[in-house]
């Protein structure tokens, strides 16, 4: 009943509702050795439920704009709003998911899961937790400690302790980067569903092209030093997207495209893989 | 070591143990799994040990004061019980409230000052010098100052233990990790559910080599200002025993010190399986 009345909800905003509005973002990081340009007047709209990847090579600011975005830091200058409220610390509506996983390797995984409960100071939502631990197939695991996971599992851990506390937006920082390739698109694979089953607001950053490609609605290309957007790509591509994708034509295509596009001129030249 | 290998992958990807920092069992010497057949070996080396002292004693005839026989000790320690555990008492009292105070107080220094870089840096020098400096040494002024009581010794054991988990716990608050406290703070957490949750687990392996170290040096702390001064404690029976050439009801002394020590190194190592196995 209330899945459906949020469907419709969704589905008659979907015509480019804005989530999330970033206007002239700037940031400087002030160092001994001087201030760092980070992000340099981005302007973006993150919209209502769509999957947005965030592409760039590494230092071109990705991960200053998402903790910008995740409240965890100031911009120097202009705003970021979460609707109407401008961002100015962590929102109960917006979870981060980190670059590792980022558990806590003196707790197990239920205590781990438990965690954003405890500082909310609410009492653990059983029923989501067991539902998300079934989803990612962790069933079993929530008495083993990080260090007993693989690398997949404890992602697919933090993305259950992020998606238990019912976010509508999920921030990931290069949440995969880490994994092997199968692994990598095994997790491509989950969260491209988890995305189609909760139609969350996902801003997922990620330096690879095919990767950014695979999973988004659209592509923001962000350029090096100081970071700003230098283009935005649709990706028309229905889902769901099976991974063998990856190798047909059209996608090859359209990755050359934006390799192609960035590599003339205004974009970053070098640092953004392909695979 | 090399045996295990042979049915088993090591783990390429592990991340290299801290050397040193915080306790594992290895460095505690109590974790490793033990056989039957190897505990049955340490008691049997035990008893050839104590048997071979025995019965070198004998064969040779030393004389009492010189050595006593381990099953004289063992008859010391029961016949004078009675006189002996309300020294042990106070031993453990001045032990206990000195490390208490001492180990509170450095506790909660290490916890502030790490917050603080420039006034880490000026206040180290000093605790360094409190580490290395034998507290011992400040018993006679202290027994001038508080008399022949408890209070002098429970001062040392606290200027003895205090710096030891200071300078532990504050490597252990140093080692931030800014993931995990972005992390709580993306949950919304307070300051103060950032220490608890986050910063005191992080470094609690560090701590409880603080409080070990600590009580061990509390222990050597407390017996020595028994040594000193006044006319109670295990420490001071060890002077007076000796005085009075008792050397099984000295060397009962000695096993029940030993005893106390392997007890405070046990009752740590559980702290540690308990909090700090994670780091392992
Ligand atoms: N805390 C910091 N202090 C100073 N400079 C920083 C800090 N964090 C990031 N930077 C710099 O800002 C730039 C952007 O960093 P980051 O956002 O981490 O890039 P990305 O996530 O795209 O790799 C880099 O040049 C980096 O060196
Ligand atoms: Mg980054």
């Amino acid at each position: 009943m209330n899945l459906k009345v949020e469907k419709k909800a969704v589905s008659a905003a979907k015509p480019c509702a804005v989530k999330m509005a970033i206007r002239d973002a700037t940031k400087y990081y002030h160092t001994r050795s001087g201030a760092v340009h980070a992000l340099d007047s981005v302007s973006l709209d993150v919209r209502e439920s769509e999957f947005l990847c965030i592409l760039g090579p590494s230092g071109c600011g990705k991960t200053t704009l998402l903790w910008s975005m995740a409240g965890l830091h100031p911009l120097s200058s202009g705003e970021i709003r979460l609707g109407d409220e401008v961002i100015t610390k962590p929102n109960p509506e917006i979870a981060m998911i980190f670059q590792d996983a980022n558990l806590l390797p003196w707790r197990n995984l239920a205590k781990n899961i438990e965690l954003p409960f405890e500082l909310k100071r609410q009492p653990p939502d059983r029923k989501m937790i067991n539902k998300l631990l079934d989803r990612v197939s962790l069933t079993g695991f929530e008495n083993k400690f990080p260090r007993e996971l693989s690398g997949g599992m404890q992602q697919r851990a933090s993305i259950v302790r992020s998606l238990a506390v019912s976010p509508s937006v999920l921030l990931m920082d290069e949440p995969f980067g880490a994994l092997d390739a199968f692994t990598r698109d095994e997790m491509n694979l989950l969260i491209q569903e988890i995305w189609m089953e909760t139609r969350k607001t996902i801003a997922f950053v990620t330096h690879s092209i095919s990767e950014a490609i695979f999973l988004a609605d659209r592509v923001a290309v962000m350029s090096a030093r100081p970071g700003r957007i230098a283009e935005i790509y649709d990706i028309d591509i229905p889902r769901p997207r099976p991974v063998e994708i990856q190798t047909q034509p059209d996608f090859i295509k359209r990755v050359l495209q934006i390799k192609s596009r960035i590599e003339h001129g205004k974009g970053p030249a070098t640092g953004l893989a392909i695979t | 070591m090399d045996k295990a290998l042979g049915d088993k992958i090591p783990e390429f990807n592990k991340k290299p143990q801290a050397g040193g920092v915080g306790i594992t069992s290895a460095s505690l010497g109590l974790g490793e799994h033990r056989t039957k057949f190897e505990i049955l070996v340490i008691i049997l080396v035990a008893v050839v040990i104590v048997g071979g002292t025995e019965a070198s004693l004998i064969v040779f005839n030393v004389p009492q004061y010189v050595f006593p026989k381990p099953s004289q000790i063992i008859v010391a320690l029961f016949t004078e019980w009675v006189y002996i555990w309300p020294h042990l008492l106070i031993t453990l009292y001045e032990l206990l409230v000195g490390f208490a105070i001492g180990g509170s107080i450095g506790f909660v220094l290490a916890a502030v000052i790490t917050q603080f870089p420039f006034v880490e840096k000026v206040v180290t020098p000093y605790i360094l010098l409190l580490v290395t400096t034998p507290m011992l040494a400040l018993v006679p002024l202290l027994i001038l100052r508080f008399g022949f009581g408890s209070e002098p010794r429970i001062i040392a054991v606290a200027l003895a233990s205090g710096p030891m988990v200071m300078i532990n716990s504050a490597t252990g608050f140093r080692r931030v990790d800014l993931a995990k406290i972005a992390l709580a703070r993306s949950f919304g957490a307070s300051t103060i559910q950032i220490f608890t949750k986050i910063r005191i687990p992080m470094a609690m392996p560090m701590i409880i080599v603080g409080l070990m170290v600590g009580s061990i040096f509390g222990l050597l702390t407390t017996i020595g200002a028994e040594m000193v001064g006044g006319a109670e404690g295990l420490g001071n029976r060890l002077t007076y025993y000796s005085a009075l050439i008792r050397m099984p009801q000295f060397f009962a002394i000695i096993l029940i010190l030993a005893i106390l020590g392997i007890s405070i190194y046990v009752i740590f190592f559980w702290l540690g399986k308990r909090w700090a196995s994670w780091e392992a």
